[in-house]
Parts: C-alpha cells; structure tokens; sequence
C-alpha cells in the first residue's frame, strides 16, 4: 500500500513539474495560433534557445541561477521580436502551408545553428547548492529543483493568469484572442499588440526551456523533437485559450511521467492514445472555443 | 393553403445566455418573392445558416415542401433544392468563373465523385454552366480567374453557381452588398427575372431593392420576427420604424 | 465563334501535351548517361511517386499533412515483412504493402479528417509518432531501431533479379512510378480531382454546392496513402533494408521540402523538386550533415518567401 501511494505521489509530483514546463513553454503558441492565426511549428526554438541560453551563462560566465534564468527569459523575448517583426507577420492569416513550411525551415536551421554554436551534445542544466539535493519536509521528501520548479511555475501561471484578468494589456490580449476586427475596430493597435505578445510568449517558451533543462534535455534537435508535445498541449487545451493549454499540459504531463514510470517500453504511446481521445470528444480542444 | 416551399417551427438557437434565433415562426410560400430585413445583428444571417444547415439549431423544426430536413446534412438540403449565396462572395477564387459554376452543375449531376473518366468529357455540364455565364454576360471572362473580377461580377458568379443547382428555394444573402451603384443594376435585373417556380428569400439592407422586388417582408430584430406582411404594411407599421427605419432617420 | 472555341480549351484540358513525354525520356536517358548511379535513380523514382502522393494530398486537397512517412513506413515495413518470412514475392509484396498503408489511411482518416488547421496537423504527426511507437515496441518482429534484417525479395516475374547495379530496380520503379502517374493524372483531371481542388480554394462554398467534403477527403487520404505505401515498400524492396526512421517526422517534413522546391500543387513539381533535392543530398550532406540541415532550412525559408510556387512557380513567372 504504501508503494502505491509513494508511486502514485511521485507521478503526481514529476508529473506536475513536467506540466509546469510544458505549459510556459505552450501557451505563447497558443496565443499566437489563437490571436494572430499563425502555425509556428519552429516554437520550440525559443524554449531550446533559453535551455542553451541559461546553461551557457552559468558554465561559462559563472552567472547565479536565478540571473542567468531572467537572462534566458529576456535574451529570448527580444531576439524573438525581431523574428515576427521581420518574417512572421506576412503570413498572419494565410495560406497555412505556408507558414507550416516557413517555420519547419526555421526549425531546420535552428538545429545547425545550435549545432555549430554549442555542438551536438546535450547541455546538462548544474542547478546550483541550493537546490540540489532533497527538500525533507518531514513525511516527505521532495528533490529540491523539481519542487523549485512546482513553485515556481505556479508562481509565474498565477502571475500570467492575474495579469491577464486585471491590466489593460491582457484586456487587450482577450479583446484581439476573441475577435481581431473588432479589437481593431475599437482602436486596439493589433501591430503593437502582436509584437509585446509573440515577446512575451516567446520569453516565456525560453523561461520554460532554461527551467526544464533537466525534463527537455537540451541538445540542437529539441525543437523537432519536441514538437509533438507543444501541440498536443496546445490543440488538447484549446487554440487561443490562456488557461486551457494549462489543464491539458496537467494531463499531459501526469500521464506521460505515469506511462514513463508504468510502462517505459511503449514511450509516449499512450500520451497520443489520449490526444485523439479527447479531440475525438471535443475536436476544439478542453476550452476551445466553438 | 398549399405547402410552403420552406418552413421553419419554433427554430430556435442560443450560445449561452445570448438567444440568436428565438423560435421563430416563418413560412416561404411556392413561388414567393420574400425578403427578411432587420437592424444589423439582427440574425439574419444567421436564420439562413440554421435553414441551410451550417448551424444547428437548438430547436425547433425545419421543413422544404413540406418534408422535415432538420436533421439533413448541408449537402443533403441542397441535393432537395435549398440552395443558398453568401453575404461575402464565397467563390472558389483561383479557379476560372466557369469552372466555378460548372464544380456546381457537376454536383447537381451526381458527377462529383467521379474518379477516372476527364471531368472535360461531360459537355453537357460544361455548356449549361457556360449557357448561364452567357445569360449573366459573364461569357467573356469564363476562363478568367474568378478573383480577377470586379466585385460586382463576382456576386453575378455567385449567383450562377446558385442557379447551376436548380433551386427550387433560393436564399440570397445580401446579393448586392459591397457592389458599386453602377454594377448592382445588372444583379437587380437577374434576380427579377429568375424563373417564378423558384420561392425566393432575399436578405437585403437595400430598401428600394427591398419594396421593389418583395410581394412579403418579414421583419426581425434580435433573433426574433417583428412583424411580417406585405411591402405597404410593413412602411406603415410604427414599430418597425422605430427600430430599422427610424434609425435611418435619426442617423 | 469564341464561345465554343472557350468551351473547347476549357475541355481538353487534360489532352496530353508533348512536354509531358519530357521526364519519361530523362529517366530513360538517365538509365544510359548513369550506369553506376542506378541505385540512386531508383531510389529518386520511388521518393518521385511518394512525393505524387503527397502533392495529392496536400497540393490538390489542400490538406495539410506531417504524418505522409507513416503510410510510407507502412508500406515499407508490410513488403519488408513479408519478404523477411519467406514471401519476397515483389509485386505481391508492393500490393500488400500499398493495401495495409490504405487500410491505416482509411482508419486514421475516419478518425483525424474532421479536424481542420492546426489539430489536423497536429493529428497527422500523432498518427505517425503512434506507429513509430509500435513499430519500435515490436522490435522482436521489426528490428526496432536496428532496423529490419534479412530481407530476400524474389525474381520479378522469375526472370528479373535485383542485381547489384541497380538495372532491375531502376526499371521496377520506373514502370510502378508510370503506372501510378497514369492513375493519379486521371484522378486530377477527373471531376473528383476537381472538386478536391473546390475543397482547397473554399470548402465553404463546396459544402453549398452539395459536395460531400467528408467523403472526398477520406478518399484522396486513402488513395495517397495506397501510393505512399507503394514508395515505402519499393524502397524496402530495392534496398532490401527498413529503418525506423522511415516512420519519422524528418521523411515527412522532406517530402513537403522537396515539393515546394519542384512546385505543389502542379502534378509535376514532384518531378522537378525529388531528383534536384537527391541528388544536391547526395552530393553535399556527406561533407557536412550539419550543413546539410542549415541549407536545406534556409532553402525553404527562401522558397516560401520570394519562390513559393517553386521552379514551376518561376518558369510560369519567365514565360509571362
């Protein structure tokens, strides 16, 4: 019995550190496939771009965690910018081939890039003192880093979920999600919008990346390696939704750390078993809109 | 009284609280020239979209020369018939107007599905596609691509493509919306002399279009029917001043 | 005089045209000019034919796909199997294996088709991932990473061997590749061909016209999947080998590079976009598979942005 419980409180543990993850890398591409009606396949770049990012300026500049993470973050968000300034926005509501085809073509080259700037092998995150090691908090103990990043997580969600309620700019961000004319109508400018938006999904995708180093490993491929998970997330929680994409990376992430843990040999098996049941039962996703 | 050529029961649909067709009650006589008119949001378009198939109605009944079609696929009410042009011109842009009208035709046959033999070997589709080109005068431009079209000649294609289904009940949304004043003449023109065993329902803002082509005007507000009557009825009726015309005057 | 001259034009337009003589004649002359690339010429005739299948879907349909490889891996490890346990007979084998890939089309399709947009791509990778899943798990039977061992295909016809130069393979692919070229320009021609090309320029107004959209689609997802089987197993069964990475996301997102290089959507650009990509791989990503990646990502970058129609996009754009 009490295997079963310790079993069961390690997946929901790993399981909810795993959703964290996913979901801040996720919900930027929800937005943008939401808000701007763009398929950004090569949006895993960003989170692998601060899993190398913050690995990068703590081995070789020496710099403390949390910096080197708000490093990652924001080295991210303003590379991005660019990125959608430039090349993106053409293909805002277009032909969707297109934009498949341009963003498997970024994605391609991230992974040379990545190669020839870091090599081929992975980077393994050196979380610092710490939060090495156990966090005994007397009935239980927790492995330190997952539990700062359970916290940590649902500190930034929670952060994400207010701002996005309460300030201007997340009423903005509902206004143009729910109807883009309309927001354009009433005088919302949807160019500045998209920007401070693809900023903040995308630094937010490198804040994942660089916090999950240890879950993603980081290595040049990640970005099509991973794909399959940021929109499994992203369609399973709801195209354009804030919040859905979190309740789908809870389900993702505890099944897939369950069925790691379960049944080892049959992968992620499981995990697209589940997609195409619940797309089956509602094909917009858990809160996609109608 | 004969059967309506379509006729709606109680058809009703909300999303939530937000109530967007409210049982409504309306019938489209054989042969008849009707028109819906309403304030913008009225939900016009959206009763077409619950008539035709392209929204399910919450409840409520549907009826095409007297059969229940409620629970009819689009395609379905189409192949009885019930054929519908869209508020902004749906064509199939890159393609030419001819064979815009002639993938039409095509269907009406039963011949879409067709996989080996050429879709040029069936002439007879092809010429009665290019017959109703020449009657709309668009016979000069068959092979050009429909989106190289004025707007007021692609809403005359969107018509076409309607009339290539044989319709017995024709829904016109809004035919000439969007047209310049100089090119709706022409759309005015077709819609008039369409056959008369066709029963018509046009959705239209334009009111000279409205008083002169409708012998019934059903008027609806907020997803429900204000008033229906003939045209002088309808222009003597103080509610429906208050709400649709009156706006007009106070704007 | 001109109205029955507009009709005529706009029904011969699927008359024969002398150019399209051209590719059969290359690859022939090919067979000649390149005697010690035949393997290689094979292996592009067979990539030619999984790439039709994929314009098929994606460039006519309009439906928008990363999960092609799973119906070639299909194909490709149905004949390898087959040929593995004692029945290399090759045609019967490229049947089975174009029969069992149509068969995971039609069930996926039942499945998948009625999402749209990105849920649609997304389901088209899962599909994929899920075979490659199982295919990995059943390693006792497939070889699993290693790869599937101890293939013996038979004489075709008992008179043809696979030699070692190629000679049988080329000629093999060849004739399969004309045959399904054949079948496909009958199908885009056709007024099924036609209606999926409805379908891909306003499905809105298909579904006004009476069209059952449904129905068309799951047809032309199963017939490109019959035919990417048949590419899958013609590899399997000229290289007498299947790796696992035939199920993978890089033979999916390589097949979709190598059309918009030749051009999507114009029942040729498979033929102009599969040799140009193979051979340039052939070529230059030994020297630097790194490299390779980079180039090739930032072709498409720049296909999509100034060359999206491709090379047939440009000779159209020249010949104005």
């Amino acid at each position: 019995m009490g295997d079963i419980l310790s079993a069961v409180g390690n997946i929901a543990f790993n399981g909810l550190a795993f959703a964290m993850v996913l979901y801040l890398i996720s919900v930027g591409l929800s937005v943008t496939m939401g808000m701007m009606g763009f398929v950004n396949l090569a949006h895993g770049v960003f989170a692998m771009a601060g899993g190398y990012v913050v690995t990068s300026l703590m081995r070789e500049q020496g710099v403390p965690f949390p910096l080197a993470l708000l490093g990652a973050a924001l080295t991210v968000a303003a590379a991005s910018v660019p990125v959608e300034r430039l090349l993106y926005r053409r293909f805002y509501g277009g032909d969707e081939l297109d934009q498949v085809l341009l963003t498997i073509g970024l994605a391609f080259m991230s992974v040379a890039g990545a190669t020839y700037i870091w090599g081929p092998l992975q980077q393994p995150l050196q979380p610092p003192p710490w939060l090495s090691g156990v966090a005994d908090l007397g009935f239980r103990s927790f492995p330190a880093y997952r539990s700062f990043l359970i916290l940590c997580g649902a500190a930034l969600v929670t952060a994400l979920w207010l701002s996005i309620e309460r300030t201007r700019f997340g009423a903005r961000v509902r206004a143009a999600v729910d109807n883009l004319r309309m927001a354009q109508s009433i005088g919302i400018d949807t160019s500045r919008l998209f920007m401070a938006t693809f900023g903040l999904g995308s630094g937010l995708a490198g804040l994942g990346g660089a916090l999950g180093a240890d879950l993603l490993t980081v290595n040049p491929g990640y970005a099509l390696q991973n794909l399959i998970y940021f929109l499994i997330v992203v369609a399973v929680g709801g195209l354009g939704s804030i919040r859905g994409p979190f309740f789908a990376a809870l389900l993702i992430g505890v099944t897939d750390t369950a069925s790691k843990y379960l049944v080892p040999e049959f992968g992620a098996f499981f995990i697209y078993v589940l997609t195409l049941a619940v797309l089956l039962w509602r094909p917009r996703g858990l809160f996609g809109r109608a | 009284m004969s059967t309506p050529a379509l006729e709606t029961r109680g058809l009703h649909k909300s999303f939530g609280a937000l109530t967007v067709a409210n049982a409504v009650e309306f019938r489209l006589e054989q042969g008849a020239r009707h028109a819906l008119i309403g304030p913008n949001g009225a939900g016009k378009t959206t009763f077409v979209n619950l008539v035709t198939g392209a929204l399910r109605p919450s409840a409520g009944q549907i009826r095409l020369d007297g059969a229940d079609i409620t629970d009819l696929p689009q395609a379905a009410r189409v192949k009885r018939g019930l054929v519908r042009t869209f508020q902004i011109t749906a064509l199939f842009r890159r393609l030419s107007v001819l064979e815009n009208v002639t993938l039409a035709v095509c269907e009406r046959e039963g011949l879409g599905g067709e996989l080996l033999r050429p879709a040029g070997r069936h002439r007879a589709v092809i010429e009665e596609a290019f017959a109703l080109l020449e009657r709309f005068g668009l016979a000069d431009e068959a092979l050009r691509p429909v989106n190289t079209l004025a707007y007021g000649r692609q809403r005359l294609v969107e018509i076409a493509i309607a009339l290539g289904l044989s319709p017995r009940v024709l829904l016109l949304d809004e035919p000439a919306a969007g047209v310049p004043s100089g090119e709706s003449g022409l759309i005015i023109d077709v819609i008039e002399n369409l056959p008369s065993d066709i029963a018509l329902l046009i959705i239209e803002h334009d009111m000279d279009l409205v008083f002169r082509l409708a012998q019934r005007i059903t008027v609806l507000v907020q997803g429900s029917v204000l008033v229906e009557g003939p045209p002088d009825a309808i222009a003597a009726d103080t509610r429906v001043r208050q709400v649709y015309l009156g706006e007009r005057m106070r704007a | 005089m001109t109205t029955s001259r507009l009709v005529e034009a706009f029904a011969r337009r699927h008359r024969y045209h002398p150019l399209e003589g051209l590719p059969w004649l290359a690859a022939i002359a090919a067979y000649f000019a390149f005697p010690s690339y035949l393997p290689l010429g094979a292996q592009v005739l067979a990539t030619i034919l999984f790439a039709l299948s994929a314009d098929l879907v994606l460039g006519y349909a309009g439906i928008v796909t990363l999960g092609q490889a799973a119906f070639f891996g299909a194909g490709a490890y149905t004949a390898g199997l087959l040929a593995a346990h004692g029945w290399g007979e090759p045609i019967t084998g490229l049947l089975a294996g174009a029969l069992v890939a149509a068969l995971i089309g039609l069930l996926s399709g039942i499945v998948i088709l009625r999402t749209t947009g990105l849920t649609l791509l997304m389901l088209t990778l899962v599909v994929a991932s899920m075979l490659y899943e199982a295919v990995n798990k059943a390693s006792w039977l497939t070889g699993g990473d290693d790869g599937l061992q101890g293939m013996e295909v038979w004489w075709i016809f008992g008179q043809f061997r696979f030699d070692l130069f190629g000679q049988t393979a080329y000629f093999y692919c060849l004739i399969v590749l004309f045959l399904c070229w054949l079948a496909v320009r009958r199908i885009v021609h056709s007024p099924f061909g036609r209606s999926l090309v409805g379908i891909r320029e306003n499905v809105l107004r298909m579904h006004a016209i009476g069209a059952p959209v449904a129905r068309r689609r799951l047809v032309v997802y199963t017939i490109s999947a019959a035919l990417a089987g048949m590419s899958g197993a013609l590899i399997a069964q000229t290289t007498q080998f299947v790796a696992l990475s035939f199920l993978g996301l890089d033979r999916s997102g390589t097949v979709l590079i190598m059309l918009i290089i030749g051009g999507v959507g114009r029942l040729y650009g498979a033929f102009i976009g599969v040799p140009l990509y193979m051979i340039a791989q052939d070529r230059f990503s030994t020297i630097d598979p790194v490299y390779w990646y980079f180039w090739i990502g930032l072709l498409m970058v720049l296909v999509v942005l100034f060359a999206r129609g491709g090379v047939l996009g440009l000779f159209d754009r020249f010949r104005r």
